[in-house]
């Protein structure tokens, strides 16, 4: 055999480029002539410039190359069980992602809906093929993160809640955020949600959080298949990324675009970091174990992902087309997350309320307290007595955190827009919409609700924009009942018919155990009926009393 | 900062493992997923990895949908198909696929259709392709990827409208099978083209825009694509268009006459849609059999399924029966249209008797 004799060169063969492949493969559609096209969901923009498709791909060779990547992340969740992965995994990681994965394989799902959202409001065909990519990928994902969950509950320790997920995922007081951030996606304007809110921001800038930070911090904690399941899905959203970045281009040309994207980029930039940082800025804070000084805070991380790589080098570039980009809300978010402490009050927020939960939040320890203090310089005087008071309260018999007076925590107003708790107390607000009062945990928020999702939009009509609706706050569910009743109800209670699901530790033994009994006893009620029913002056009363915040007592 | 540690009354028990065993409290060995009714006695992973993953008020959604459309219309909503059901839960795919399986077999076909290919242009087989035979796949093969183009782009759009996450996942893979068969033939024609001097790949569209062949299955796609009900889309796509006119293409036609014209790569090409259609018509009989069946709202479905069979079936005959002159351009002939067409009408007949529909009077004989 002579050196340069090689198989590729015995089996080569003339074939077509890939270009064309692409454009051949584009020029599949036509101009129905005899029945119109089914109405597509309505959009408030226009559309007259066909969008390219960057990634020029086709589903010969995509399929074969999502095979390969499914067969190496299957391959690896072998290989964790081989490897006795959950013998060394952090229980504290693992309950936070019986939260997670109930939240996200409805978003995915829905992102593959809205593909057919977007499909046919396009000229042309090419980026049909892209969006047919991402439909098939978002159905990938969808699936491939219910089997990573199945997978946990089958082989952790501690099953229960991953067993109820997606029932979980529909009653919870939690997982209601993430409801908001995927009906976003196929919802109302087809534009608006399914390129803007979704393509746009949402996969370009936020997953980056989602689906490359959170599986670092997973690695940390001795769980190496949700990097495997979540780096996967994270290598097809260049693709998404690409589709999204494409048909705006096909749309930013055109000024009378303009207000509209003005609009949706600040909605949609406001609402994913209110969701997303509030959901993912706890995982990876409180979720870790790990107290490495060395490693990026989720500020840090923010700073990197969210601030540099989408606002400075996606979001700039884009006023060259005239468009005003959002700045104040940029600087906004960002002093939300490193002077307001918005990711820690989530945090304390889901365990004040952790016996309706379907997770175990343990408390944090002095080693905890010592990286936050670090990375969050005055963290320890305004969290660390409630941290001590959740670890004092932890015990079947002690009067529940949610309702003890002697902790001082004063339970918050619900957003009405992004639906996370009004945590940043002096930045709460109200508004009236269609004659009834609302609350807000920003203005941001306030905006959306009342500019944003209206049939008008600064003069102008905006007939295809979607609308608030459903029992937003979750706390009128349960109006008047005892929380015991209720977790019954929500099916948060272990097989025993006893033992709650959640639990305020990490202990496995019965007898440390909570049960319905321990909790009976205690009211929930609805912050915004009694913010209804206050009159105008004691509104304003309740308004300046509540920005005033509170303060956690001396745990001792 | 304190140093006072206060989970002295919290002293943790010592449980070094994470693993599945390593303690026994309550809830320790509930390890199967809960909320819902297996088909069978046991779920299945497809039904782990699918079941009430799109949520709805009446299956734990405690807070509605909370985002509508401008006139009320919430996320999902009923009202987006004119059948009914008491139960739009009950379904389950016939082909139980989830990502996993659709890769695996998607990304099957896409090899052996690309094997053949590249070893039948290894063996200079195109060339040997009888002359009459290249223009019909330029001009009729070319024409209809078009066809299954539609059908791809019209699931593609119904899968959105479902009420469960069941009857849109069974859409959505068969929009993607749709869609890669339609691509299949496209980079099919275009490979052997580079073996065949003069061969037009430009042509098959064009046939597809203007030739008066294809103009019937033209207007019968259109009428699908155009429809503004998904289980509509659905139900012509598989009970009507794909047995009456896809099967009488692909299997009455291509890959019978293939072989006597030299070609032995195209039935193979043909044959992964063959495969496809078999799965997208098993779900879609379950579907639309389980509808038919409902005990409140069966008598309406089949008044209703009737009425879409009627109209797509005029549509569809009438495409079929334009294309009769196909049969007469290879020049070796191997099969009659008639023959072809009977056998369409006997196995749409077999489908509709099968979901408890009146087969239409022009397809009765």
């Amino acid at each position: 055999m002579t050196a340069s004799l090689t198989l590729n060169k015995i089996t080569a063969q003339k074939g077509i480029s890939i270009a064309e492949a692409a454009s051949r493969v584009a020029d599949l559609g036509w101009t129905p002539s005899y029945v119109q096209e089914a109405m597509t969901f309505p959009t408030d923009y226009k559309i007259s410039k066909t969008p390219r498709d960057p990634m020029k791909q086709v589903l010969r060779s995509y399929f074969p190359m999502q095979e390969e990547k499914d067969n190496r992340v299957y391959g690896a969740l072998d290989a964790a069980l081989r490897g006795d992965m959950f013998r060394n995994v952090e229980p504290r990681w693992v309950e936070w992602m019986k939260l997670f994965l109930a939240i996200i394989p409805f978003p995915e799902i829905s992102a593959a809906r809205s593909m057919a959202m977007v499909g046919r409001l396009a000229p042309g065909e090419e980026l049909r093929t892209g969006f047919t990519m991402q439909m098939v990928d978002e159905f990938r994902h969808s699936t491939i993160q219910m089997n990573l969950k199945k997978w946990y509950m089958e082989n952790y320790i501690d099953p229960a809640g991953f067993d109820i997920t997606e029932a979980a995922f529909g009653k919870c007081y939690a997982t209601t955020i993430g409801r908001q951030f995927a009906e976003g996606f196929l919802t109302g304007d087809a534009i608006t949600a399914a390129n803007v809110y979704l393509t746009v921001v949402a996969e370009t800038a936020f997953t980056n959080t989602l689906f490359v930070a959170m599986p670092s911090e997973a690695a940390r904690n001795g769980d190496y298949a949700l990097p495997t399941v979540f780096l996967s899905v994270q290598s097809d959203e260049s693709r998404h990324i690409g589709n999204g970045h494409s048909m705006l281009m096909a749309m930013i040309n055109d000024p009378s675009n303009h207000q509209l994207l003005e609009r949706d980029l600040k909605y949609a930039f406001w609402q994913n970091h209110a969701i997303v940082d509030a959901a993912i800025g706890t995982f990876i804070e409180y979720g870790t174990t790990n107290r490495d000084k060395n490693k990026e805070s989720y500020a840090e991380l923010w700073h990197r992902w969210i601030y540099e790589d989408y606002y400075r080098t996606y979001m700039l570039p884009l006023e060259k087309y005239g468009i005003k980009i959002h700045h104040d809300d940029v600087a906004a978010a960002w002093d939300r997350i490193v002077k307001k402490n918005y990711v820690h009050k989530t945090a304390q927020f889901f365990t004040v309320g952790w016996s309706a939960n379907f997770w175990r939040i343990e408390a944090q320890t002095e080693k905890d307290f010592e990286w936050f203090e670090h990375k969050y310089p005055g963290w320890y005087a305004e969290f660390g007595d409630f941290w001590k008071w959740h670890a004092k309260l932890s015990v079947p018999g002690e009067t529940n955190i949610l309702f003890n007076s002697e902790v001082g925590y004063s339970y918050p107003h619900r957003c009405w827009s992004c639906m996370v708790p009004c945590l940043i107390r002096e930045d709460f607000c109200c508004d009236e919409v269609d004659g009834k009062m609302y609350t807000y945990c920003s203005e941001g928020c306030r905006w959306t609700h009342k500019v944003a999702f209206a049939a008008e939009y600064e003069g102008r009509a905006t007939p295809a924009m979607g609308r608030f609706s459903g029992r937003r706050e979750w706390e009128d569910c349960y109006h008047g009942w005892d929380i015991a009743d209720a977790i019954k109800d929500l099916g948060f209670v272990r097989p025993d018919g006893k033992t709650l699901v959640a639990q305020p530790h990490l202990r496995f033994e019965e007898k440390d155990m909570w049960t319905l009994d321990h909790v009976r006893g205690h009211q929930l009620g609805s912050p915004l009926r009694g913010f209804r029913a206050l009159s105008p002056i004691e509104r304003e009363v309740a308004i300046t009393d509540y920005r005033k915040g509170f303060k956690i007592n001396p745990c001792h | 900062m304190s140093a006072q540690p206060s989970r002295a009354a919290a002293k943790p028990a010592f449980v070094k493992s994470g693993a599945a065993g390593s303690a026994v409290f309550p809830g320790s060995e509930s390890r199967k997923y809960n909320y819902f009714e297996p088909k069978g006695r046991k779920a299945t992973h497809y039904e782990d990895m699918t079941v009430d993953v799109q949520p709805d008020p009446e299956r734990y959604l405690l807070q509605d949908w909370i985002i509508s459309f401008p006139d009320g219309t919430p996320t999902y909503s009923k009202d987006w198909t004119a059948a009914k059901s008491s139960n739009w839960h009950k379904f389950r795919a016939v082909d139980q696929e989830w990502e996993r399986t659709h890769y695996q077999r998607q990304s099957t076909i896409c090899g052996m259709v690309q094997n053949t290919i590249e070893n039948g242009r290894k063996s200079g087989a195109p060339a040997r392709f009888d002359a009459a035979w290249v223009k019909i796949l330029q001009n009729h093969l070319g024409a209809y990827k078009h066809a299954e183009f539609g059908l791809g782009t019209s699931t593609m759009q119904a899968q959105r409208y479902g009420y469960t996450q069941m009857v849109n996942n069974a859409i959505l893979t068969n929009s993607s099978y749709k869609l890669r068969f339609a691509q299949d033939i496209t980079l099919y024609l275009s490979e052997i083209g580079l073996d065949l001097p003069g061969f037009d790949i430009a042509a098959g569209k064009q046939h597809w825009l203007e030739d008066p062949i294809w103009q019937g299955v033209r207007k019968s796609i259109e009428s699908i694509m155009g429809s503004n009900d998904y289980l509509e889309q659905y139900f012509a796509t598989n009970v009507v268009f794909e047995p009456l006119v896809g099967e009488l293409f692909r299997s009455g036609f291509l890959m019978q006459a293939a072989a006597a014209q030299n070609d032995f790569i195209t039935p193979a090409v043909v044959s992964a849609a063959e495969a496809d259609y078999e799965r997208n018509l098993a779900n879609t009989v379950e579907l639309f059999h389980i509808l038919g069946e409902d005990p409140t709202h069966g008598a309406h479905n089949i008044a209703l399924f009737n009425k879409w069979l009627v109209k797509h079936a005029d549509l569809a005959f009438d495409a079929a029966n334009h294309l009769q002159p196909i049969w007469s351009q290879p020049r070796v002939k191997v099969t009659t249209f008639n023959d072809a067409l009977g056998h369409a009408k006997n196995r749409i007949k077999g489908i509709a008797t099968e979901l408890g529909l009146k087969v239409p009077a022009n397809l009765a004989s």
